[in-house]
Formats: C-alpha cells, structure tokens, sequence
C-alpha cells in the first residue's frame, strides 16, 4: 500500500488524501485540455453550419464535427467525472483512496486511449462520428482508445466503491454517506453499466475493423451502442445533481430538505434512468413499440419523476438556508440576494434553470415515441444535448472548478472580475444556441449535415426562411459561447499558473473523523429543516406549466402530419 | 451491527428502515442498477431484434 | 447537516416530508403517469404512430423487389442521371431504396389515398427525413420497414438524407410527387 497523508485545507475545512489530491488535480486538468480541443473544433463547427460562412469543406467538417463529439462528450465529461468521484469518496469521507496505484494506471489507460482515437480521427480515416454506426467503418486504433479509455474509466468506478468500503471499515465516516456521495454512487453505479454495454459492442466491433468478425448487425450494434452513448449521458445527470447538491451546501450551508426524498430520487435513477437509451432508436425497424414505449418512458417516467424532484429539492434547500438567514421578503427575497456575482453560485443556478426548462422538457418531448417521428435526426436533437449536457453538465462543472481552485489546486482565482461574468456569458449564449437549434430542428433541419442548400443534389429544395434565420443565430451564439469557454481555460489555467499561491494548510498522517467541527464555511445551521419553500414551489408550478403546454403544442403538431396508422 | 452496539450502550435498539438498510447497501444498488436495465433495455431489445422475421 | 456531510439522524428514513415538497411531487407523478399513458393512448387513437412491421432482408432481395416494381409502374425518368419516376396503384406495396448518395426510384402518389411503403438500405444507415412533412424514420441496413403512409396534400416533397452517410451525405436528396 502506497503511504499518504493527509491535508486539511484551511479555507474550506475539507480533508484531502494527498494521493486522491493529486489524481484529482491531474484528471482535472486532462479534462480541461480535452475541453481545448473540444472547443477549438466547436468554432469549427459553428462557423461551418452558419449557412451565411460555411467554414470547411465537408470532408473537414466531418472531422472536425467526430473531433468535438469524441472530445467533448467523452473525454472531458468523463475525466471530470473520474475527479468528482474522488472528490465525494475521498475528500467527502474523509479517508484514503482505495489502491491509489491502480488509479493511477486507470488515469494513464485513460490518457492513451485519448491521444489514440483522437491520433486516428486526425488521421482522417475514421471519420465517423462518436457514434460510430456499423456499418461505416473506422481504424482499428480508433476503436482500441475507446476501448482503453473505457477500461480506465472502469477502474475508476472500481476505486471510487473501494474506497467507500475502506471509509466503512475504517470508519471515518458514521450512519450514511453524505447525499453528495450517495450522488456519486449513483453516477458510478450507471458508468457501470455504460462501460459494460461499451465493452460488449467496442471489442467486436474492433475486432470486425481488423477482420476477425465478418459482419455486425446494424441495428444490434445502435441497441447495444447506445445503451453505452446514451446511459453516458446519465452519469452526467446524476454527477451534475450531486454537485448542485454540493454547491448548495457549500455556498449557503444548505442542507436537503429531506434525505429520504432525495435519496429515493436517486434510486429511481439507478433503476430506470438507462432504459431511456431507447430514444435514439425510437424511429428504428428493429423494435417493438411496447418495448419502445416501457424504455423510452424510464418505466412509466420515473426518472423523469425523479429530476423534477431534484429539481425542485436543490433550490427549496437554497431558499430554506436563505430564509433561515433572514431573506423572508416575498416570494423571491432569498433568490435576489444571493451570491450572483460568484461563478460557484451563478453557474450552478443557470445550470440548473437550464436544465429543467431547456433539457428536460425538450428530453421528454423529444423521447415521446410519437413525437420522436417529427425530430428523430434532426437539428433539434443536438439542440436538446447541448441543453443537457453543456448547460447541465459542463456548467456545472465549470461552476465547481471556481471552488475547487482555491480547495484543491491551492490558487487564488486570477481575474476575479472576469470570472464573475463567465457563467452569463458561457451559459446565456448557450440558452440562446440551444433555442434557435430546437427551432431549426422543429422545421426540419438535419443534424449531421454540411450544406442546408444540397450543392450537388439531383433535385433543390429550400428551406424555411426562419430556419436559414435560427442557423445563423445559432452560429452567433455558438461563437459567443465558445468565447466564454476560452474564458473559462484561461482562467482556469492562469490560476494553476499564475494565481497567488494559498496557504496549503496542516499535513497528518491519519485522517480525522467526519463528525470533528469542520470549518464554518462547510457547516450545516443547526436546528431541524424548515419545509417553508413557497418561492420554490412558484418556481416548481412554471416548470410544470411549460411542460405540459409545450409537450401539447407537440402532439398537436403531430397530429397535422400524415397519417401513418 | 449497528443495534449490537446501541444495545451495549443500554439504549432502545432502533431499526433501521428497511428502505433505509437498501440505499445504505451500495453493492445492492449496484446489483440493481445493472439488472434492471440489463434485462429491460438489453435482453428484451435482443430478443426483439433476432426475432424479426424474414423477408419473403 | 448539509449533502456534504453524512445525515444528521441515524434514522432519516422516518422524518418527515414538508408538504409543498410533497405536493410538487404528487403533482409531477401524475404528470409522469399521465404522459405514459398518453403515449398507449396515441397508439390507440391517434394517426400518427411508427409501423411495427418489419423483415430481415438483404441488399440484392430488396433491390430485386424495387426493380421489379419500377419495372411494372414506372411512368418516365428525370434528371441527367434518368431516374425513373414510378407510379404505383393506390395501396400497392411501394418500394424505397436508400443508398450512398441517393433515394431511388421517385414516387408519385395520389392524395388521400393509403400506401404500403418499403423502406431499407443497400449499404449504410439513412435517415428518412421527408421534407416538409417532416416525417423521420431510421433506414437500417438488413431491415425492410413497411409504412403505412397516407399522403394528405398534393405537391412536391422532398427526400433529406438525415443520418450521417458519408462525404456525400449532403447530395443525398429524393423526391415523392404527390397529385
Ligand atoms: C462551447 C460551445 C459549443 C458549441 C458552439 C457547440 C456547437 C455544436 C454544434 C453546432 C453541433 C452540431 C453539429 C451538427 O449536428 O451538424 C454540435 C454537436 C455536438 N456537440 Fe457541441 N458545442 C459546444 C460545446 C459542447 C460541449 C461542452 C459538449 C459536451 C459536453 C458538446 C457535445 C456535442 C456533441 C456530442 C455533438 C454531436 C456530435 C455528432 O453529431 O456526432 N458540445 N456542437
Ligand atoms: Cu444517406
Ligand atoms: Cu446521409
């Protein structure tokens, strides 16, 4: 066993195996380069779909479109997420990492099979999309660093449950693991069974692209593929809700409304939040509507049910935290005076405003069986993710990096001015973005695709005016946005760089237990919960309403479209 | 466990919660998590496509 | 105690649950059961929902089938490359080709009147994506998907490739008239 120590950092009360510390900070920053990448071919992509500029030829824009996928969906979310489970193990628990040695080489599996894929994408013959449908095929090395990366994806997993089993029976934690972690587990319990899924169909497909296999079935390979491409997707709904979670607690003390609650919450995520993998294949031959109709639904929505609870369960504890503090005014009083001006806080909330309205309502809509028919493809499917997983997820995370600058990598944030309008920035024009894209989508406008006007086509067809207009803001904003994610790397790393190193704190060589008073800053106000959320309540009525009206306006929609009965 | 050492304190043994002892297990909810869309999404997916019948 | 430390009660399973958050998660279960059953509802009384008919084929058993009928019912050809235009008796089985980079042959359908549409793939997947309809269906390979599709209004529609298929995926556009 590799000896650590243990760090209790002065500023946030908050205990760190130097082992755990140091992957942590290494998975961060193997997340932000690919967020680099990711966001470099994002200018790419936006200006080529601009239909005004039409940046690269096709055969470069397909590229560059396999480039951002991979980098971003994959690479960056996940090495983030390998760091946020080890932060709600380790650091949360208060104890050692479980085989620091073997995360280290899951860390380094990871880094090659990143450079690998993206090595074959530059290479040019693997040019087909992070999705990868059999039967285009790419080189072997692409599918080999997916492969790789996966397995040390997994080994992560693997080292976040050891070590809550070394919390257990070392006992540095008593009763039940914090929300936050329980969070976690849920997002490690799903990466699970989203690199399990990954491994049964990447090594035959590998396997077929050097020539063992003769042939995959097309529409096997998309039910098993996605139970890996879009259960991914779920992890990042649940790391994302923990670290709402964790940042409500953290900027304002709060504490949940209720442990039951939202624990039984998410238990319905590892339950039934995969089976929603069943809405990539929803326009597919190959099966049934029953099974469509059960998995689509989450078993009946209890996901969904599970994420407006969420929803809801995240700003009530802010507004009872704030109203214990004497925000009592009105309806909204708690929600006026917070922090705006901190990126902790401003990024977390429009994440999760963003989220709910954007990503979840159009999710749902988008996943209705029927309605699947009127944007399977579409503009608005990639206008629906980014809602989700660039609003939900990578703000989220960029709001946490805000807080773990200083916590974990020791820096004061340079540039604090700027930071503060870094949320707005990244997280407006992305609410702008993801708008026009669903607008473009509801007309029809393909995802995927490198010219709306066909050069090159035997026939013409044009479309919509309004659609040409939503493109074009959808470019504009997508500029904006990019800009506020470079603003965020260069905050980023000026800070690991440049920002005024802070004091690390005392070093032990045993940790101390959980229940010792942790730095008031971390501290719950004490006293029972008060259930007093009447602003939350208002907020959790507009969801409900646009919901429903929005997921109406869509039937009715359909109904006007050609009979298929 | 946990009532063993609260009956050696002299106290009233409390239950947990069934409900309470499940979300406390994570190697349960793991077990969980992995069937359910397991046999759900995957097996019953499986089974519908290899049998889709052939064209004449 | 806040979500980052463990729970303050031993017991949290027995505390109770405010009642507006009890109430906003009634409200949501019903919305939830309601929008499942709604989906069950659709496939009863709606018009619009996607075939569960569908066969296993091969490319040269599909192709075979298309050419037969374009054969039987093709009226003229257009385009430089003479792409026949077909005109298939009202509910007759109607056969669609995708592949790299085209739809073939052209349909020309009569308004209001019922279709058995064949759908699949010689090659790789394709995206359905009749425009502006829209209507979106998968093609996948070694799939035959049968449609029953009722073209309400005359016009000229179009075929939008709408699945990634390659540099030429952009070409890929069809056409069904519709008189
Ligand atoms: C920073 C600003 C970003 C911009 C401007 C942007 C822009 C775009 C656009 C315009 C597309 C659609 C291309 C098409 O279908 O033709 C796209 C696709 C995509 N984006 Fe982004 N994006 C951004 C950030 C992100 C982030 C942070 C993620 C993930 C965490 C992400 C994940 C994806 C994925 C998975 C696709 C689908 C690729 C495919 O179809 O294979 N994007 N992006
Ligand atoms: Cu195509
Ligand atoms: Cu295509």
């Amino acid at each position: 066993m590799m000896t650590t120590t243990y760090r209790t950092c002065p500023r946030t009360g908050l205990q760190f195996d130097t082992q755990a510390e140091s992957l942590m900070r290494f998975n961060a920053v193997a997340a932000v380069l690919s967020m680099v990448m990711g966001g470099l071919t994002a200018v790419l992509v936006a200006l080529t779909r601009w239909p005004a500029i039409k940046l690269l030829p096709a055969d470069q824009f397909y590229q560059v479109l396999t480039l951002h996928g991979v980098n971003m969906l994959l690479f960056w979310i996940i090495f983030f997420e390998i760091a946020v489970l080890y932060f709600c193990s380790s650091t949360l628990l208060r104890c050692r990492l479980a085989t620091p040695r073997i995360a280290w080489l899951g860390f380094a599996l990871m880094v090659i099979g990143a450079i690998t894929t993206n090595v074959a994408i530059f290479q040019g013959g693997s040019t087909v999309m992070f999705t990868a449908y059999v039967p285009m095929m790419a080189q072997p090395h692409f599918y080999l660093g997916l492969i790789l990366f996966a397995v040390g994806a997994l080994l992560g997993c693997f080292i976040f449950l050891g070590t809550l089993v070394v919390a257990k029976n070392e006992r540095t934690y008593e009763g039940s693991i914090p929300l936050v972690t329980f969070g976690a587990l849920t997002a490690c319990i799903i990466a699970i069974f989203t690199i399990a899924s990954g491994a049964i169909i990447l090594i035959p497909t590998f396997l077929w692209s050097v020539g063992y296999i003769k042939e995959i079935d097309a529409q096997m390979y998309r039910l098993v593929f996605w139970a890996m491409g879009h259960s991914s997707q779920q992890i990042n709904v649940a790391a994302h809700v923990s670290v709402w979670y964790a940042v409500a607690a953290i900027a304002f003390g709060a504490k949940p409304l209720s442990e039951k609650v939202s624990r039984s919450a998410f238990l319905l995520y590892i339950l039934f939040l995969q089976l929603a993998s069943a809405h990539h294949l929803l326009a597919d031959p190959g099966v049934s509507s029953e099974w469509k109709v059960l998995n689509t639904s989450y078993f009946m929505y209890f996901a969904v049910l599970a994420s407006m609870i969420h929803g809801f369960t995240v700003p009530g504890a802010i507004e009872a935290a704030q109203r214990e503090k004497g925000y009592t005014h009105g309806l909204f009083e708690w929600l006026r005076k917070a922090p705006w001006g901190n990126p902790v806080f401003s990024g977390t909330f429009i994440s999760l405003v963003g989220f709910g309205f954007l990503g979840g309502i159009s999710g749902v809509v988008l996943g209705a069986e029927q309605l699947n028919l009127l944007m399977h493809n579409t503009y608005y499917v990639p206008g629906h993710f980014h809602a989700t997983v660039v609003i939900g997820t990578t703000l989220a995370f960029m709001a946490l990096t805000y807080f773990l600058i200083p916590a974990l990598f020791k820096r004061e944030l340079i540039l604090p001015g700027v930071a503060k309008f870094q949320p707005y920035i990244f997280g407006l024009s992305m609410y702008v973005m993801t708008l026009v894209m669903m607008g473009a989508g509801t007309l029809g406008v393909s995802r995927r695709h490198w010219d709306m006007a066909f050069a090159g086509a035997p026939f013409q067809y044009e479309w919509p005016g309004a659609a040409y207009l939503m493109m074009g803001i959808a470019g504009l904003a997508g500029v904006v946005a990019v800009v506020g994610g470079v603003l965020w790397v260069l905050l980023v790393v000026g800070s690991l760089l440049f920002g005024k190193k802070l004091e690390e704190g005392e070093f032990s060589a045993r940790p101390t237990i959980l229940r010792m008073p942790v730095a008031s800053s971390l501290s719950a106000h004490g006293g029972a919960v008060s259930h007093h959320v009447p602003g939350t309540m208002v907020l959790g009525s507009v969801l409900l309403v646009a919901f429903v009206l929005y997921y109406f306006v869509n039937w009715k929609y359909l109904s006007e479209v050609w009979p298929m009965a | 466990m946990s009532e063993q050492i609260q009956e050696s304190a002299g106290e009233e043994p409390e239950r947990i919660p069934v409900m309470q002892q499940v979300l406390d297990n994570p190697f349960l909810l793991l077990f969980l998590g992995i069937v359910f869309p397991t046999v759900l999404y995957i097996l019953w997916g499986v089974m519908e496509i290899a049998s889709v019948p052939v064209a004449r | 105690m806040s979500a980052i430390l463990p729970p303050a009660a031993t017991n949290w399973w027995k505390e109770s649950i405010g009642k507006q958050e009890l109430i906003f998660i009634v409200l949501a279960l019903v919305w939830s059961l309601f929008m499942f059953f709604f989906m069950i509802y659709w496939h009863i009384n709606g018009r619009q929902n996607l075939s569960n008919e569908k066969y296993k084929t091969t490319a040269a058993m599909f192709s075979a089938k298309a050419e037969q009928m374009v054969k039987q019912y093709q009226v003229r050809t257009e385009t430089e490359t003479q792409i026949p235009v077909v005109k298939p008796p009202v509910g007759s089985d109607v056969y669609l080709i995708a592949r790299m980079w085209n739809w073939w042959p052209i349909l020309e359908l009569e308004a209001g009147k019922p279709y058995k549409l064949h759908i699949s793939s010689m090659d790789l997947l394709h995206g359905f994506s009749l425009q502006p309809v829209n209507i979106n269906i998968e093609v996948v390979p070694g799939y035959e998907h049968v449609i029953k599709l009722t073209p309400e209004k005359a016009g000229i529609y179009s075929l939008v490739c709408n699945e990634f298929c390659g540099i030429g995926h952009h070409t890929m556009l069809g056409r069904i008239y519709v008189k």
